[in-house]
């Protein structure tokens, strides 16, 4: 027997985490963990070509009709390299920073140097999650650098003191080089600011399925929402309820 | 019997023969049916001098990445094609043979890099120097032009050389007999006669590094505009397709794969344009 799960390359690792422990349990059922990203995720579900779609972001509009469960909250953090003198900015600044309204350190207080702007594609769960909670009346410079994963814009701002990106919160911490995330509005991106509510900057990770989930689908994902699948998302840096 | 049996393999052989274009047929129809629509849609004019990219808000504008292509392409044949014709010139006239049978191998085996790993590498090596020396992020055109130099080099330099080879060995002698040196016969002789051959081999060279895809995905930063310096990030036809069709569904889709309609049609005029220049007639 066998679901196939399909969709966000930022619920990807932690849909693998669980599938693993829940395979464990039950060894004649395997769980394929596939990415492609939000829409493909959608797509998926909508097509049958997936059991499960997983999402990192609200459904849009053509993704209408599909039955939605919410598996955890995560946060998104802006991140600058670590030698980067600059440790909190106001939304408001991170969207004068993306629309390239302000594009030198200096005016934000940190050293006389261009903001090399690095945003995810155009597709992207994470940048879409982006726009909607940071980019309210204005649009992601073209000239950003474009990067398409987690893993990439988390590399550059590794390696590049100028540079500013947005990945998973989750992430922030996982890889040889470190990165910095910047508070926001003075309230530092935690995973225990993220709980209480005062970190704002967070997006639903979901599981979508075409209709009510039935049989060994609906028994994978009453594992995830169990005490024991919900234990597994927090120790991995995820906000349940 | 014995008929049938010469006749088989003919046709045994003709049927695999079709296999291979056929193949070319249906990638070229299934791009244009799934990216005409779009085109269509968009208007050709807007679609291709579009400014601007923003499939999600539907805005569907591709002469940035146009611009993008033929910029990193050029820089490309600025640093790769003296290097690799001076390269071919070398092994044609001047290399000791001991040095030719290095070299040789040494420029295929540079060929059968995957060019997942020229990427990988001018991602770790390339653009930090650029960072660190010449400023600005370091992915740009210049990381993507250097790469692309280097992988554009087996193709012109082995064509370029075979066309130096292969001319009339009476060439060379009765230039040489009249009196003229080695150096002059070999610019004011073999380089004219062996003319065509080379300006195919850098429109191969060329047609190569348009069509790359992974190693400048890599380093190039993929911004979508037309850029400043040659220090800015770009994005070329090639990666707009690798860097976004993960994700892409509907009209977004479409229009990756109309990109790859006008990449076709490029890639198309320069492969007939170098056809053309090497079957001409030599007068």
């Amino acid at each position: 027997m066998r679901i196939i799960v399909a969709g966000s390359t930022s619920v990807q690792p932690y849909a693998e985490i669980l599938a693993e422990a829940y395979c464990d349990m039950y060894p004649e059922i395997a769980v394929d963990i596939q990415g492609g990203g939000s829409s493909a995720g959608g797509t998926a579900a909508q097509t049958g070509t997936a059991d499960i779609g997983m999402s990192s972001r609200a459904l849009n509009q053509q993704e209408e009709g599909l039955y939605v469960i919410e598996i955890a909250k995560d946060g998104l953090a802006i991140i600058v390299n670590p030698a980067n003198p600059i440790n909190n900015l106001t939304l408001e600044q991170v969207s004068a920073i993306y629309s390239q309204r302000i594009d030198n350190w200096s005016s934000l207080g940190g050293n006389n140097a261009k903001i090399h702007v690095i945003a995810r594609e155009d597709g992207s769960g994470t940048r879409s999650a982006f726009v909607d909670l940071v980019m309210h009346n204005s649009k992601i410079s073209p000239r950003a650098i474009v990067q398409d994963s987690n893993g990439a814009v988390r590399q550059l701002v590794a390696d590049d003191p100028n540079a500013i990106g947005f990945i998973s919160l989750g992430l922030v911490d996982i890889g040889e080089r470190p990165v910095k995330a910047l508070s926001l509005d003075g309230v530092a991106a935690t995973h225990d600011n993220v709980v209480n509510g005062s970190y704002n900057l967070t997006r639903p990770f979901i599981f979508v399925t075409k209709s009510e989930p039935r049989g060994i689908t609906l028994d994978f994902i009453n594992y995830v929402l169990s005490d024991e699948g919900r234990r597994i998302l927090l120790a991995e840096g995820l906000v349940v309820d | 019997m014995s008929k049938l049996r010469e006749k088989t393999p003919g046709f045994i052989f003709m049927a695999l023969a079709l296999s291979s274009i056929s193949a070319l047929a249906l990638i070229t129809v299934f791009i244009i049916v799934n990216g005409a629509p779009i085109i269509a849609k968009v208007g050709f004019i807007d679609f291709v001098f579009g400014m601007t990219w923003a499939p999600s808000e539907g805005e569907f504008g591709i002469f940035p990445m146009i611009l993008g292509s033929v910029l990193v392409t050029l820089g490309a044949a600025i640093i790769g094609v003296p290097v690799g014709i001076c390269c071919s010139i070398f092994l044609a006239e001047f290399a000791p043979v001991p040095l030719r049978g290095i070299f040789r191998p040494a420029i295929q085996l540079l060929a059968g890099i995957p060019s997942v790993v020229y990427g990988f590498w001018g991602l770790l090596f390339i653009v930090p120097l650029i960072r660190d020396r010449l400023g600005g992020p370091g992915l740009s055109i210049l990381a993507g032009a250097i790469i692309l130099a280097i992988m554009i080099l087996p193709t012109i330099i082995s064509i370029s050389e075979v066309s130096l080879i292969a001319l009339p060995r009476h060439y060379k002698e009765g230039s040489l007999a009249l009196g003229l040196t080695h150096w002059q016969t070999i610019r004011s002789v073999m380089m004219p006669a062996a003319k065509s051959g080379i300006v195919a081999a850098v429109i191969l060279g060329i047609g190569r590094a348009i069509g790359e895809t992974m190693a400048v995905i890599m380093v190039l930063g993929n911004a979508v505009a037309v850029p400043e310096s040659i220090l800015d990030p770009v994005r070329t036809l090639t990666t707009n397709i690798g860097i976004e069709m993960g994700y892409a569904s509907g009209e977004h889709q479409q229009a990756l794969f109309a990109t790859g309609i006008v990449l076709f049609v490029i890639i198309m005029i320069l492969n007939l344009l170098a056809q053309y220049i090497t079957t001409r007639r030599p007068r």
